[in-house]
């Protein structure tokens, strides 16, 4: 298998606080590769870093993002624009906020067809409504001439799923897309995602914070604390097996559907100190 | 009030205006120009034909009311168009793309805000010479930061908001996003905002022709008029009330327009 994405020593600050701590990984092409963490760890970092739009307080300080043996990073921004959408997409988080209140479901989903795959106003048109089925939305006519706000959750974030996979990209970025959703829905767009990438054949870099939804969907993982790789590798060997202390305190604080009488476990303070005092030596 | 009820009130109040103003010679009982001295100053109702009454040269009220209409509408309509277009391109300047066009186009309205905008407009006018071209051109160089203000505001406020981070993240340039994108959501504002501002254009124009410095002085105006009728208040009245009254009305209709729109397009309220 060849890399598709790899990413080497990449560090980052935010003003002087270090947020990447020298992360290096490498995503395969047509594998899932999940970036698991807890808030602040770095997942959505690294995942805006790929993408080019990171927020202007946060800086990177040195390393590298090889993409099709470019390096990202050094992109000016109108390559970078040539790459976005085309070779590599985002689905967003927030289904609820990531679509355009004042725009019909249609108008932005041809937006990428008609300004990047330049197609006519009917085939933008025609691939739209072949997108909504993909995502298996029912009367796909109809979703189009509606506003987002009109739309159930699950529904908007199917939309941005076809969306995102318009333009039949290399890889897509997906930012924690069902965090906003029930679970429930939760699990019909991780198997959509899934069988969408399968049969796309596209890489997809996966970032959660739900061990649950790694083990449904991705071939291999990795787990950040505080910026920093503590573990890396296959998920069933990982979640089977896990090598770091951190990773089986992790699974360890998974609730277990079937032991309900034990309580949580949430990962012990003295890990905790322990992985402070060891990431900032 | 209710919002649909502003929008028609309002909206019904400007129609019948721009009515008037179109068809001013098919509607006007008089010519508005057509001084009678053995008729002067009769009051409503006094002289058959006369509706409003007569002023100190025998001219019918009515007739100058409605030919008067003309002039404020084109500077309503024009000016606050014109006002728009320029405060909401450099407001949405300021607002997405930021760093220099932002500081460089908030001091100017820094600046501009600082000025008495009366005295700026009939300083601008002034300088310009009078005519209609002049009081439209002091009304836009003075109202374009009431746009560019709120649109700035409002378009910072929407670029950080995740649907323009995705259309970043789908390659989307900066120019699409923000015609595209950031446009549409900002035109509530600014369409309320238009609606607004031409009452103020009215109010504008009044008090330039009130000083002599609008149209030339045989084009009838609101402002001419209320002038004209402030000399000669105790022995005619009507001469004065009745285009301050239309003043007012005009000025009140466009901005329950422009509340009643706001309701109307609020996104939170709709939903």
């Amino acid at each position: 298998m060849s890399p598709v994405i790899e990413i080497r020593n990449l560090t980052a600050v935010a003003h002087t606080i270090p947020i990447l701590r020298d992360v290096s990984l490498t995503v395969n092409a047509g594998e899932a590769m999940a970036l698991v963490g807890e808030s602040g760890a770095g997942k959505s970092t690294i995942a805006k870093a790929v993408l080019g739009i990171l927020p202007p307080a946060i800086r990177i300080a040195s390393g590298e993002i090889i993409f099709e043996g470019a390096d990202l990073l050094k992109l000016p921004p109108a390559a970078m624009r040539e790459l976005l959408g085309v070779r590599i997409a985002l689905i967003p988080q927030d289904p609820l906020t990531s679509l355009n209140p004042a725009r019909r479901i249609g108008d932005q989903l041809t937006d990428g067809l008609r300004l990047r795959a330049r197609m006519s106003r009917a085939d933008a048109r025609a691939k739209a409504l072949e997108l909504l089925n993909d995502v298996h939305i029912r009367d796909p006519e109809q979703v189009l001439r509606r506003y987002p706000h009109e739309l159930s959750g699950g529904m908007r974030q199917r939309v941005l799923i076809a969306q995102a996979f318009s333009l039949n990209p290399h890889v897509i970025i997906a930012d924690e897309p069902t965090t906003a959703l029930d679970v429930t829905v939760q699990k019909q767009v991780l198997r959509l995602i899934r069988q969408l990438q399968r049969d796309h054949k596209t890489t997809l870099l996966f970032v959660t914070h739900d061990l649950g939804v790694v083990a449904q969907i991705c071939d291999r993982l990795t787990v950040l604390y505080g910026g920093k790789v503590l573990e890396q590798g296959a998920t069933s060997e990982i979640l089977r097996h896990p090598q770091h202390r951190y990773t089986e305190a992790l699974l360890a604080a998974n609730p277990r559907y079937d032991q309900p009488e034990h309580s949580l476990r949430p990962v012990p303070e003295e890990l905790i100190a322990e992985l402070k005092r060891e990431i900032s030596a | 009030m209710p919002r649909d009820l502003r929008i028609w009130l309002g909206g019904g109040f400007i129609l019948l205006l721009i009515v008037c103003a179109l068809a001013a010679p098919l509607i006007a009982p008089a010519d508005p120009l057509e001084q009678d001295l053995m008729l002067t100053t009769m009051a409503p109702g006094q002289e058959p034909g006369y509706y409003l009454g007569t002023d100190s040269l025998g001219r019918d009220v009515l007739s100058r009311l409605i030919y008067a209409s003309r002039v404020a509408l084109t500077v309503a309509f024009v000016a606050a168009t014109l006002a728009c277009l320029l405060g909401t391109m450099l407001g949405l300047a300021a607002g997405y793309l930021g760093g220099w066009w932002d500081r460089v186009i908030s001091r100017l309205i820094d600046i501009w805000m600082a000025f008495p905008p009366v005295l700026l407009s009939i300083l601008l006018v002034a300088v310009l010479g009078s005519g209609l071209h002049s009081v439209i051109a002091a009304i836009v160089v003075i109202d374009w930061t009431r746009f560019a203000r709120v649109v700035r505001a409002e378009a910072q406020q929407q670029a950080r908001l995740e649907y323009a981070e995705a259309a970043t993240a789908l390659g989307m340039g900066r120019g699409a996003i923000l015609f595209r994108e950031i446009l549409p959501n900002v035109l509530p504002v600014v369409l309320v905002l238009l609606s607004l501002e031409m009452g103020i254009a009215v109010i504008v124009e009044a008090i330039l022709s009130f000083v002599g410095l609008s149209v030339s002085t045989d084009t009838p105006t609101w402002g001419g008029m209320i002038a004209e009728g402030r000399q000669i208040i105790y022995q005619a009245w009507w001469v004065l009330v009745f285009p301050l009254v239309t003043l007012f009305l005009t000025v009140l209709a466009f901005n329950q327009l422009g509340d009643g729109l706001r309701q109307w397009l609020d996104p939170m309220l709709k939903r």
